[in-house]
């Protein structure tokens, strides 16, 4: 598996790709889905109209490593803080959190603060956020 | 004898209702990880009350769609349900996109619903293991029944749909009369068959044709296969498909037959982690001894060695050579 060779993991990378909001566009979060797939990662996506309660549900029920948020409707400053107490409430705290989308600069560094790791602007190739991803997705020895 | 002996830690919290310890424990046994194989263990003696339901049948057919609605039907009945999903994973990355949960988002609020969507990996053999760890682990957390979904294509599928007493098998108007179904052989292994999309056309026809087809298969005495009808994104037709299931649940408790699934069952399980073990336990499992492998490979095709004697090296068994 290309995965296994830059890497030490020994099984591949679970992400959950999740639309959160209303915006009713998911062109972008399927070309990462499989952009992740191509790069040896395990994609769980789950569509459109995600509340911040799916989208917690789905990341406890699959333990996924990462949880990756695609938004175009502009509501992420509302949103954001919800979803992140609704995995916190869940128990969901060792996952790595990245959002892509149409996000304003000045809402970067807002949303870093809340806990996301890496906000991938429009500007962002897809090769940087797989190679982000690969790199900052936690690696779990053990149980927790 | 079998210990009863709980793991402490992940297995005691699996046990208690704790469904993240669930979803945890379940990573470690599709990771193949000892401490997954230790929670199984743990909780072995706990299993095996559960319900288990495959449902197979072609791409798009609605099995997700059907599995959704199933769940629906079931949590009026008052059952916890869990659902595997699995999807393949791409022979090439060895990566998956994993899209069966887009149709069943509805659950987030009830704990007694759990979700989990599963890569096939390329195991064969890993495939049928791995999901009957995953089945003792929602077993013994008190899921009953529980949902398998596959595609039902590819040998390691078939595996997989041994672990099921019951199979339900979809199929849809619109691809053909049916004899694609009885050509491929997978007409066999449903119990139930779900003609679904019942809204578009042709549907009652398919019900007809293989009513027909049935009629001559070979099946245990005391079950016939019925041949139902559904339209999964409306749920009709779907409190016959929970009926029907019950109704074969109930055969197969009074039945020889239940006993021969059983033991299928477990023959797939102990067969996929005997594979397991051996690629675990051969060079064929790491990465850095890759290059005995190609060694050995290469051996076989310029005749140097036979492919037995590669097997007897790979087991141990050094000795073989080419006569
Ligand atoms: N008209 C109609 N469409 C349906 C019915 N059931 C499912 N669908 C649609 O069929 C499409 C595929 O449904 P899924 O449930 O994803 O099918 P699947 O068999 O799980 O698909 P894969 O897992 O990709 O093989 C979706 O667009 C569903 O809305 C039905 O009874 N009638
Ligand atoms: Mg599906």
């Amino acid at each position: 598996m290309a995965e296994s060779q830059s890497n030490p993991r020994t099984h591949p990378i679970r992400v959950l790709i999740a639309k959160p909001g209303l915006d009713g566009h998911d062109r972008g979060a399927k070309v990462m889905a499989r952009a992740l797939r191509d790069a040896g990662f395990e994609v769980v996506y789950t569509g459109l109209f995600q509340t911040p309660e799916m989208i917690a549900a789905a990341a406890l029920q699959e333990d996924v490593d990462v949880v990756g948020l695609s938004i175009l409707s502009g509501a992420h400053m509302a949103l954001f803080p919800r979803i992140i107490d609704a995995l916190r409430e869940r128990g969901v705290d060792d996952v790595l959190i990245v959002a892509g989308g149409t996000i304003p600069d000045d809402d970067v560094q807002p949303l870093l603060d809340l806990g996301v790791s890496a906000v991938f602007g429009p500007g962002t190739s897809l090769s940087e956020a797989v190679r982000f991803i690969r790199q900052h997705a936690p690696v779990r020895h053990d149980v927790p | 004898m079998m210990s009863l002996d709980v793991t402490p830690g992940l297995g005691a919290r699996l046990l208690a209702g704790d469904l993240g310890a669930l979803a945890r424990a379940a990573t470690l046994v599709e990771n193949g990880d000892p401490v997954g194989r230790a929670v199984v263990e743990g909780i072995y003696g706990r299993t095996g009350g559960a319900d288990v339901v495959g449902v197979t049948g072609p791409p798009g057919a609605g099995k997700s769609t059907l599995i959704d609605a199933l769940i629906d039907e079931l949590r009026q009945r008052g059952r916890r349900v869990a659902a595997i999903l699995i999807d393949p994973s791409s022979p090439i990355s060895g990566g998956a996109v994993l899209g069966d949960r887009i149709r069943m988002s509805r659950w987030d609020r009830d704990p007694d619903v759990f979700i989990r969507s599963m890569a096939a990996r390329g195991h064969p053999g890993g495939l049928a293991s791995t999901t009957a760890g995953l089945i003792h682990l929602f077993d013994a957390a008190g899921f009953d029944p529980i949902i398998v979904e596959t595609v039902g294509v590819g040998q390691g599928e078939i595996e997989v749909a041994h672990l099921a007493a019951t199979t339900l098998l979809l199929q849809v108007p619109g691809l053909g009369d049916g004899v694609q179904a009885i050509k491929a052989g997978i007409l066999e292994i449903g119990d139930i068959v779900a003609v679904n999309k019942a809204d578009l056309p042709g549907a009652e026809e398919l019900v007809g044709d293989l009513s027909m087809m049935v009629t001559g298969n070979e099946r245990p005495a005391g079950w016939s296969t019925p041949i139902l009808l559904t339209n999964a994104t409306t749920g009709e037709g779907v409190p016959a498909v929970v009926d029907t299931i019950e109704a074969h649940r109930r055969y197969l408790d009074t039945s020889e037959t239940g006993r021969l699934r059983r033991e299928s069952a477990a023959r797939s399980e102990v067969f996929g982690l005997l594979r397991q073990e051996l690629e675990r336990e051969s060079p064929l499992h790491l990465q850095n001894k890759a290059s005995l492998w190609h060694e050995l490979i290469d051996d076989v095709v310029e005749r140097k060695r036979t492919p037995s004697a590669v097997v007897a090296t790979l087991l141990g068994r050094d000795g073989a050579t080419c006569r």
